[in-house]
Parts: structure tokens; C-alpha cells; sequence
């Protein structure tokens, strides 16, 4: 218990001291390291904690003064939206807001929603994502530190207000973690609304005018989310009767009685971790420094949305609540996927990857069986780490040459060897066998099969291959080997390597021994969750296979060396139809004068581009969640 | 017991695949120049070809090539072994995307223009066929109730039965897999055209024989995947398989011979369509039916 009010806290007290040093030094630094290392080591303590001890924690039923607190706090968040509403004009927002904390006021002021239920609890989902949020948040600040001073040292015309910046870092972290222990509705609404909050104010971080119009995007959309959100907790109070997560999900299994709020939860879940329609806001945070980026799509906002869905799977299954989720999951999977290829720009394709990837974890909590879950929870584990070095990645190379295009990074492993090794490791978890996340697209393919849903196969199964396509495609880019280059200065600073490094390692680690993270967290968990345990879901026999196939690769660069020692190999220029100038880099053309080569991935914009696909898209998935979402409600009142 | 089987299986893939994929080509040629026409080689020239590659000096444009090709070879072996080891089958696809990614990589190495453009075209090939290799996969489960191909071939009933429009729509992408005309986008046997060798231009000697070689094992552990859906518990089905991978690969030949080769988007459209109304039609009803 003290170790759960200690991560919920430490992060906004580390927050409001790091607004307050706005001197740019070396003391600043060392705060924000002591300060992630508190946290990681929190985290690690309360995961041994759980995991020794075993049990899961029901805390605090009775919390008036707390909770009185958390609405006040709750009513500052809206004087801050209306006040941010009024003075650029955005109106919409500062109504949305208003109209849903005025909900939760009226009904916490009436005491309309003094139910019995405990405000905190904690399972093995709950240290899982505490792991997620503590480790890989708190690498994602640490490279924050580093970066930002270059980004600003490149930026000369955005105003300096880093100590605003990793305040906003450490919200962050503190709402996360607070809406994962959060049993009680209100409660997990308000952290939620932090978030919301959070994200606009870290989108809207330069100011621009492209900024601060994603920036109320990011907010519009998801107090749209919020508002959902409010309207099943009043639900759930004065219909239902019940104040709590856990007590809606068994009240909501099996039955229908719970649907309307079920649904609108997972109506919030949906625009949190950014399905279509609601996509446009995660795209449009690329605007903010990288660090914004990696929070939002790997550890943060995003996963909140997923951990939501996964948390109301057993109360999805098999209604329409789950129709509506695995529709909207499997869509976007295939939409985004194929989005993605038509895209040049590293940060746009990692951002249509995250939806994609997301989709698919919300199709798998969607169609609410054993192994779907269990599917979801490793692709969300997963993800989190490669999304998060991935980004880091990129935000790595564009400060050493200057852009983020995936085109300008041919060659990178002749430029920058490393770098490209760190990304190499990342792409390959991403879709890779027998790295993560493929196991579990495995795991999601038999769910799917096994729940006779056809749809969602052939959105799998399509959306596989577009996946392939467009990492593939990154990939070679990546290994291109041009004679004589140089390689470029290594200017990425120590914070940011200790980062990079971290995740990489992380992401070898979580593949190797993701087996035991099976066993010991994600099983019992869902013995808990569904009253069963299940049969291994990928069979020792398989595991020890792909154990095989990634000793292989380790080996085989070791192997070939060996093989191919002694013998004599002649090195020659790349073929150009005998019309090299002199190298590989250019050649003469029909005039006899000497024209640089350039080797450019496919991008089909003409078939997968934005102008061909997204409308389409928004249109058929809008029009799918209103149609599914009317019936639903429709038929349950 | 059934273990020792199992391995005395994978040991023969490994050593007589070279000779039965060899023979193939070997048969592949002589019919081809058959119906062109001409007297062709002896079926033993792509044998003779191929010790003469290992026996050549090996050029390569840098050093990480034959790191690449021989993870090629590797994980197409995997893929084959683990497939007559009577394996989970849906691990045997992703071992053979694998193969198929350190085969484009050591293309892209190249910084070539030929071979970045036979990466791509094999990159695009490789979108258009994935779907329909899952769907097959899916399609064993579905139908016999088990992803381990030891298990598949103890079914009662060939699956076949149950998959005749999957079963359609493998044949059309193994023109793809087998580089066949109309689908040879991204290399060739013939370096006259418009992307000389596409994928290989930049490989030779005894590299490039590795790759024959990859091909060699991949054709046959593909022709294994059709027997698969002829297989099951009796004696006799064993027979009618091989039969139906001989007609099967003659087809190819025949379809090689017929058609032209098609631009990518044709390919695309064309393969995505047979999947969805042969194999996503013959998934939902089967799904009515079991």
C-alpha cells in the first residue's frame, strides 16, 4: 500500500519541482535521473512485492475526503480547459468539458454515488503495466534530457520552456500510474482526463499554429472519449448501482445487462488509444519533440486506452459490445497498415504502426476469449518497448543528419552503425519471427479462428502483409552498404545512448524471456479474469523451435565468418549496365555527363496513399461505430 | 520411436531435396524446350551448372552479401526441416518470411540499381502471397482441428475435401513462389531484360549457387505443402499425392509457358482476389460447416 500511494504521488511532487527550476543545468539533470531512478526502483520493488507475496489488493472503500478532493481537483482540470477554450476560441472544447464534469459533480454532490467498492486494486495486469509505464517512461525522460537540449539548440525560434516540458513528462507518469491502481470509476476518470489534458499541452509544446490546432484535435477527441466515459460511470451509479471496474465486469459477463455502459467504456478506449475515426490526433502529435512522441505511443495514453479494453474483455465477449471493438480493431489494423506504406516520413510510418498495432490489441480484448487476451497483453508488452525505442531512435538520428525521412536514411549502417543496429533490433520486433510481436499475432490469428470470426481473419491476415511491406521496405533502406562513405559523428549524448541501449536490451530480454512473463504474470491473471486455466497457449515443443531460430541468427554472422575464412573474394562495384562513374553513387547517363543514382522505396501513393485511403476509411469506420453503437444501446434500453 | 521417424524424415529433406529440386529443374527445362520447340538439356544440366558456380571465384559488391545468402539457405532449410519434422505449420510460414526477408536484405546491401529494384518487386510479390499462405494455414486448422502437420496427415479425411478453393488459390500463388511466369517480377533465369538478374544481378560464383540451392530446397518443401492437402491416414493417399504434385508442378510449367509477364499491379490485384473470393469463400463456408 505505501508503495502504491508512493508511485501515484512522487511523480506530480517531482512534477511541481521541476516546474520551478528553470535554470538549464546540471542540477536539473541529476534531479530528473535521481527522480527516474526512484521510480524504476519503486516499480521493481512493488512488482517482486506482488509477485512474492502472490494475492491481489482491494483497498480504501470508504474515501469521502479523498474523493471530495479529487473533484475539486477535478473542477481546476475544467476551469484550465474552458480557460485554454476561451482564449483560442476553440468553444467546443470548454463545452465538452464543462457538460462532463458537470455530470460527475452533480452526481458526487447528491451522493448519488456512495456505493460500496474499493477505490484501488491491484492484480498481475496491474504490475504489468506498471512495469510498462515505470521502466519504459522513465527511459523515454532520461533520453528527454539529452534531447531536448538539442532540439533546441536546432530550434532556435521555439521558446525554451523545458522546465515545463518534463514537469508535464512527470504527470504524465503520476496519471498513468494512478489510473492503473484506480478501481473506482471516478477515480479512473479523473487520472483519465489528466491524461487528456497532459497530451494537449505536450502537443501544443511549440506553439506553432500547426501545434496548437493538433494540439485541440488531441483534446477535442478525446474529451469526446471522456465525455463516453462519464455518462457510464452516471450510468453505472444510478441504474446499476455499482461505483467499481471490477464489480461492472463481472456484473457485465455473460449478460447484457451491462452493455450500455460497457459499451461507452469502451467507446473512451477507442478514442484513447486512437482507433479510426478517431486516428488523427495520435498522427498529429509528430508535431511535439520526439520524447512526446515515444510517451504517447509506447508507454502512456495510447496503452490507457488498450488497458481499458483489456479490462473490459470479459464483459465484451460475445455481445455487441465486442462486435463493435473487434470491428473497429480489425478495421483500423488493415487500414493503418496499408496508410503506412504510402508513407516517406519515419515518424508518420511509426504512427500509423502504433494505430495498427493498436487495433489489433483491441480487437483481441474485443473478441474476449482466453488466448485473444492473452494476445493482447504481449502484443500491448511488446509494443511498448519497440514502439519506444523506435521512436527514440529516429528522434536519435534526425539530430545527427538533420532529417527523419526513412529515404535519407539509406546507408545508415555504413553512417551511423549503431544507430542502425538499435533500429534493426527494433523493426525486428516489430514483425519479425521469432521476435515478440509476431508470437502474439500468432496467438491473435488462432483466437480469431477459434471465435469463427472470418472478418477478422481476413483483416489479419491482409493486414500482415501490408505490415511486412512497409517495415520490410525500412529495413533495406537500413542495410544498404555504400562504398567509401564516411561515417558521420556520433553526436547522440550519453543520456540518450544509456536509453537506447537500455530499450534494446530490454526488447532482447523481453524476448527471450517472455515465456516466463507468461507463466508468472499474464496466465494467472487471466485464470483470475476468466475462472480457467487454460493449456499453454504456444506449446513448449514451439517454443523451444524458436529458441533454435534465434540462436541461429546470433550464430550465424559467426559461422559465415568461418565459413568463408581464407577464401579470396574479389570486390567489385554494383552493377549499372557498365555505365559507373568511377563508383557505386553515380553513373554517366545518355549525354555523357555524370548523374548521381538514387534508390528510392516504393510508396505507391496511388494505391495506399492518404488522398486514396483516408477518407474512405474514416467514413466506413465512423459510420460502423455509429450504426453498432445505436444498435447496442438501442436494444438495451 | 515415432520421434526416430520424424527425424529420418528431416534428415532425408535435407539431403535428397538438392536432388529432387535439381531433378525438377532439370525435368523443368527439358519440358519447357519440349514445348518450345527445341531438344532442351539434359535433365542433369542444372546439376552441372551448379557444381560449376561453387568451383567459381565468388564477386560480390560487399561484404555482408553472403552473410545475408546464407541465412537464406539456413532459415529455407529450417522452414523444409521443420515442415517434414511434422511441425507446428503456421511456424514453418513465419520461419519461410524469415528466409524470404535475409534474401531481399542481401539485395538491398547491394546499393545496385537492378537489385534494389528486384528487392522491391520481391517485396511486393511477397505482400500479394502472404495472405493466401496464412489462409492455408488456417484452413488445415479449420479442417482437421490442429496446426502440427503430424496431425494433419493422420486426419481421416485428405483436406482437400474441405479446401478446394484454398487449395485452388495455393496453386496460384505458387507460380509466384516457384518464379513462374506470368509472376516472375522480381529475378529470372534470363538475364536479357529489363532488370538483367532483378533480386541476384549483384550475386555470382558460389554465392549465387547457394541461392539455386535455397531454390532447389524451397520448391521442394513447397510441393510438400501441396502433397499436404492431399495426405491422409491411408496408404493410399500417399500415392495420389505424388501424383497430384507432379500434375501440379506440370501445370506451372505449362502456365510458364503460356503467359507473358504482367506488371506488379496486375500481379497485386489479380492474387489479393483469388484469395478473397477462392480462399475467404471456402473459409466461411467451412466454417458453417465445422
Amino acid at each position: 500500500m505505501p508503495m502504491i500511494a508512493f508511485l501515484i504521488v512522487f511523480p506530480f511532487l517531482a512534477a511541481f519541482t521541476l516546474a520551478f527550476m528553470k535554470r538549464h543545468g546540471k542540477g536539473r539533470k541529476y534531479f530528473i535521473f535521481a527522480c527516474c531512478i526512484a521510480i524504476v526502483a519503486g516499480v521493481v520493488w512493488f512488482a517482486a512485492d506482488a509477485l512474492i507475496g502472490g494475492g491481489d489488493l482491494s483497498l480504501l472503500p470508504e474515501t469521502k475526503a479523498i474523493d471530495m478532493g479529487i473533484l475539486a481537483a477535478e473542477i481546476g482540470l475544467m476551469g484550465l480547459i474552458v480557460f485554454y477554450g476561451f482564449r483560442f476560441r476553440k468553444y467546443y472544447v470548454a463545452l465538452l468539458s464543462v457538460a462532463q464534469t458537470g455530470l460527475i459533480a452533480w452526481l458526487e454532490l447528491t451522493g448519488k454515488n456512495e456505493i460500496a467498492g474499493n477505490r484501488i486494486f491491484s492484480d498481475k495486469l496491474t504490475v504489468i503495466m506498471v512495469l510498462i509505464v515505470g521502466i519504459v517512461g522513465c527511459l523515454i525522460c532520461v533520453y528527454a534530457v539529452g534531447y531536448m537540449k538539442d532540439y533546441h539548440a536546432r530550434h532556435k525560434e521555439y521558446e525554451d520552456r523545458r522546465a515545463f516540458f518534463f514537469a508535464m513528462l512527470f504527470v504524465f507518469l503520476g496519471a498513468m500510474f494512478g489510473l492503473i491502481f484506480s478501481s473506482s470509476l471516478t477515480w479512473m476518470y479523473f487520472f483519465w482526463e489528466i491524461t487528456s489534458l497532459c497530451s494537449f499541452l505536450l502537443i501544443g509544446y511549440n506553439r506553432t499554429q500547426e501545434a496548437v490546432h493538433n494540439s485541440f484535435r488531441a483534446l477535442w477527441m478525446n474529451l469526446l472519449g471522456g465525455l463516453g466515459f462519464a455518462v457510464a460511470i452516471v450510468y453505472a451509479a444510478l441504474v446499476l448501482h455499482v461505483s467499481t471496474l471490477q464489480d461492472l465486469v463481472a456484473m457485465g459477463s455473460g449478460t447484457t445487462v451491462a452493455i450500455i455502459p460497457v459499451i461507452l467504456l469502451a467507446f473512451a478506449g477507442l478514442t484513447k488509444s486512437a482507433q479510426l475515426p478517431f486516428s488523427g490526433w495520435l498522427l498529429g502529435a509528430m508535431v511535439a519533440p520526439t520524447p512526446t512522441s515515444a510517451l504517447l505511443h509506447s508507454a502512456t495514453m495510447v496503452k490507457a486506452g488498450v488497458y481499458l479494453l483489456i479490462r473490459l474483455a470479459p464483459a465484451m465477449c460475445g455481445n455487441l459490445a465486442g462486435t463493435m471493438v473487434t470491428t473497429i480493431g480489425g478495421f483500423t489494423f488493415l487500414a493503418t497498415s496499408m496508410l503506412a506504406i504510402s508513407q516517406s516520413d519515419g515518424k508518420k510510418v511509426l504512427a500509423y504502426s502504433t494505430v495498427s498495432n493498436l487495433g489489433l490489441i483491441a480487437a483481441c480484448a474485443g473478441v474476449g476469449m482466453h488466448e485473444a487476451v492473452w494476445a493482447g497483453i504481449l502484443l500491448m508488452m511488446f509494443h511498448a518497448v519497440s514502439k519506444s525505442l523506435m521512436f527514440l531512435s529516429v528522434g536519435a538520428v534526425e539530430n545527427s543528419i538533420g532529417s527523419r525521412n526513412i529515404e535519407d536514411m539509406h546507408g545508415l549502417i555504413v553512417k551511423l552503425p549503431e544507430m542502425a543496429f538499435v533500429m534493426i533490433v527494433g523493426i525486428a520486433g516489430m514483425f519479425l519471427a521469432p521476435f515478440g510481436m509476431l508470437i502474439s499475432k500468432w496467438a491473435a490469428l488462432k483466437a480469431f479462428v477459434d471465435s469463427k470470426s472470418i472478418l477478422l481473419v481476413v483483416f489479419l491476415i491482409f493486414g500482415s502483409a501490408t505490415t511486412l511491406f512497409y517495415w520490410t521496405k525500412w529495413l533495406g533502406k537500413l542495410v544498404a552498404m555504400i562504398h567509401n562513405s564516411e561515417r558521420l559523428p556520433n553526436t547522440v549524448k550519453g543520456s540518450e545512448w544509456f536509453s537506447l541501449i537500455s530499450q534494446a536490451f530490454l526488447m532482447i530480454g523481453l524476448c527471450i524471456s517472455f515465456p516466463f512473463v507468461s507463466t508468472y504474470l499474464v496466465e494467472p491473471f487471466l485464470a483470475d479474469m476468466f475462472h480457467e486455466t487454460l493449456p499453454a497457449i504456444i506449446s513448449s515443443g514451439n517454443l523451444y523451435i524458436m529458441l533454435i531460430m534465434l540462436c541461429a541468427i546470433v550464430v550465424l554472422p559467426i559461422a559465415v565468418r568461418f565459413l568463408t575464412f581464407g577464401k579470396k573474394r574479389k570486390i567489385v562495384m554494383s552493377y549499372m549496365g557498365g555505365a559507373n562513374a568511377g563508383n557505386d553513387r553515380a553513373f554517366v547517363d545518355s549525354y555523357g555527363k555524370e548523374k548521381p543514382m538514387y534508390l528510392a522505396n516504393w510508396y505507391m501513393e496511388e494505391y495506399f496513399g492518404e488522398k486514396k485511403l483516408l477518407k474512405p476509411s474514416l467514413i466506413l469506420s465512423t459510420a460502423a461505430l455509429l450504426v453498432l453503437m445505436t444498435i447496442a444501446i438501442g436494444g438495451a434500453v | 520411436m515415432e520421434l526416430i521417424w520424424r527425424i529420418v524424415w528431416v534428415a532425408g529433406y535435407v539431403l535428397l531435396a538438392p536432388l529432387l529440386g535439381g531433378l525438377l529443374a532439370g525435368f523443368d527445362r527439358k519440358i519447357s524446350a519440349r514445348m518450345q520447340g527445341r531438344k532442351g538439356p539434359s535433365v542433369w544440366q542444372p546439376f552441372y551448372d551448379l557444381f560449376k558456380l561453387f568451383k567459381k571465384q565468388s564477386v560480390v559488391v560487399n561484404n555482408v552479401q553472403d552473410f545475408l545468402v546464407y541465412g537464406f539457405l539456413l532459415f529455407i532449410v529450417f522452414t523444409g526441416g521443420l515442415f517434414f519434422f511434422g511441425g507446428d505449420i503456421l511456424l514453418v510460414f513465419f520461419a519461410l518470411t524469415l528466409a524470404g526477408i535475409f534474401f531481399i536484405m542481401s539485395a538491398c546491401s547491394a546499393n545496385s540499381p537492378y537489385s534494389a529494384m528486384g528487392a522491391q518487386r520481391e517485396l511486393m510479390q511477397m505482400m500479394a502471397y502472404e495472405p493466401m499462405v496464412l489462409l492455408a494455414a488456417i484452413g488445415f486448422y479449420i479442417s482437421t482441428g490442429s496446426f502440427s502437420v503430424m496431425d494433419i496427415i493422420a486426419a481421416k479425411e485428405s483436406a482437400i475435401g474441405y479446401l478446394p478453393g484454398i487449395f485452388v488459390g495455393f496453386l496460384f500463388i505458387l507460380t509466384i513462389k516457384f518464379r513462374k511466369s506470368p509472376y516472375d517480377l522480381s529475378t529470372t533465369h534470363h538475364a536479357h531484360q529489363e532488370m538483367v538478374k532483378g533480386l541476384t544481378t549483384e550475386l555470382s560464383g558460389n554465392i549465387l549457387a547457394c541461392v539455386e540451392l535455397s531454390h532447389w530446397y524451397e520448391n521442394v518443401f513447397l510441393l510438400g505443402v501441396v502433397g499436404l492437402f492431399i495426405v491422409n491416414s491411408t496408404w493410399w493417399s500417399w500415392i495420389v499425392a505424388v501424383a497430384v504434385i507432379l500434375v501440379s508442378y506440370f501445370l506451372e510449367i505449362l502456365i510458364d509457358n503460356v503467359f507473358p509477364r504482367v506488371k506488379w499491379q496486375n500481379m497485386l490485384k489479380t492474387t489479393w482476389a483469388v484469395t478473397l473470393v477462392a480462399g475467404v469463400i471456402n473459409l466461411l463456408i467451412l466454417t458453417m460447416i465445422k
